[in-house]
């Protein structure tokens, strides 16, 4: 399975989304920077986390407006697989690709530590090699993760499933509205969620809880 | 032409950072300090002279970037 991995000035995650997705998919991912106008074809493209743009603006704001992201829009709406983790499902949202908004944790604080995630749908293409309702691991590292839909985006994001990853356990680690930690868009083709399950794929991670969110999306055999 | 576009959070959009800085200001001694809501102030200069149109841009601008219009709003002021 090819997989593409976006880059862009600020993203510090990046080597971490290309070894775990050479790990999984048994090939280096392509790379496109930030003023690329075609991406190549791919079955999934990554926006790693960082700080795209030193978080100038707002987080992801200044990233959403970039060539690539263009590029990126077509090949979404086309079905391509996509994945933001952290700062990329900030740009994500700033693209107007998921519905609504990351702001400041409610603690002002930077989290950096580990979470308990809840598999909120295990019938999405990302969640496949989940059980429902199962509890995960996962490590979080922001300071604008906080989840926020108007009352009427909410309602639709939980009605039609599309809440795919919520805090378990007492582990919201910045304030999100119903505990959402990760959604998908209408289409079920673009996830974006705040935790980093690229950074527990292995044992030398401590655990592989993140791994199977990446064979799922990659349509891999179990 | 000289603009100012104001950026404000929303009726009902939480606030920390406002939040902290009530704190710290009654922290101070101000009493009477109700909400503290924070918000954004772009200053912006403009070559054109058509005012019509650097309104126009100027609220493109801000529905394309400059403000993020899930949670904030804006308000347009020409100099």
């Amino acid at each position: 399975m090819k997989s593409a991995v976006v880059l862009l000035p600020g993203l510090n995650r990046d080597r971490d989304m290309i070894a775990a997705l050479t790990k999984i998919s048994g090939q280096a991912p392509a790379t496109v920077w930030q003023t690329d106008t075609e991406i190549p074809a791919v079955d999934l493209i990554a926006i790693p986390g960082g700080f795209s743009f030193g978080d100038y603006l707002r987080c992801g704001a200044i990233a959403a407006r970039m060539p690539v992201m263009r590029a990126v829009a077509e090949k979404a709406a086309k079905g391509v697989t996509v994945i933001g983790v952290c700062n990329g499902f900030q740009i994500l949202v700033e693209a107007g690709l998921l519905p609504g908004a990351l702001m400041r944790n409610a603690s002002l604080k930077f989290v950096c530590r580990q979470v308990k995630l809840e598999i909120a749908n295990a019938n999405t293409m990302f969640t496949r090699r989940y059980r429902p309702g199962q509890i995960i691991r996962s490590p979080v590292a922001h300071h604008d993760g906080n989840y926020f839909a108007d009352a009427e985006t909410l309602a639709r994001l939980e009605g039609e499933g599309q809440v795919v990853f919520r805090y378990a356990e007492g582990t919201n680690p910045n304030g999100s509205i119903n505990d959402i930690a990760g959604i998908v868009n209408d289409k079920g083709n673009v996830l974006g969620l705040m935790p980093h399950p690229e950074n527990l794929i292995e044992a030398a991670h401590g655990g592989n809880d993140g791994r199977a969110l990446f064979e799922s999306a990659l349509g891999l055999a179990a | 032409m000289k603009a100012r576009i104001t950026v404000t959070l929303k009726n009902g959009v939480l606030d920390p950072q406002g939040k902290a800085i009530e704190h710290a200001l009654s922290g101070l001694g101000f009493d009477g300090v109700g909400q503290v809501r924070q918000g954004k102030v772009f200053d912006i200069e403009l070559t054109g002279t058509d005012k019509a149109k650097a309104e126009a841009d100027l609220k493109a601008m801000c529905d394309k970037l400059l403000a993020n219009t899930v949670i904030e709003n804006y308000a347009v002021e020409i100099a």
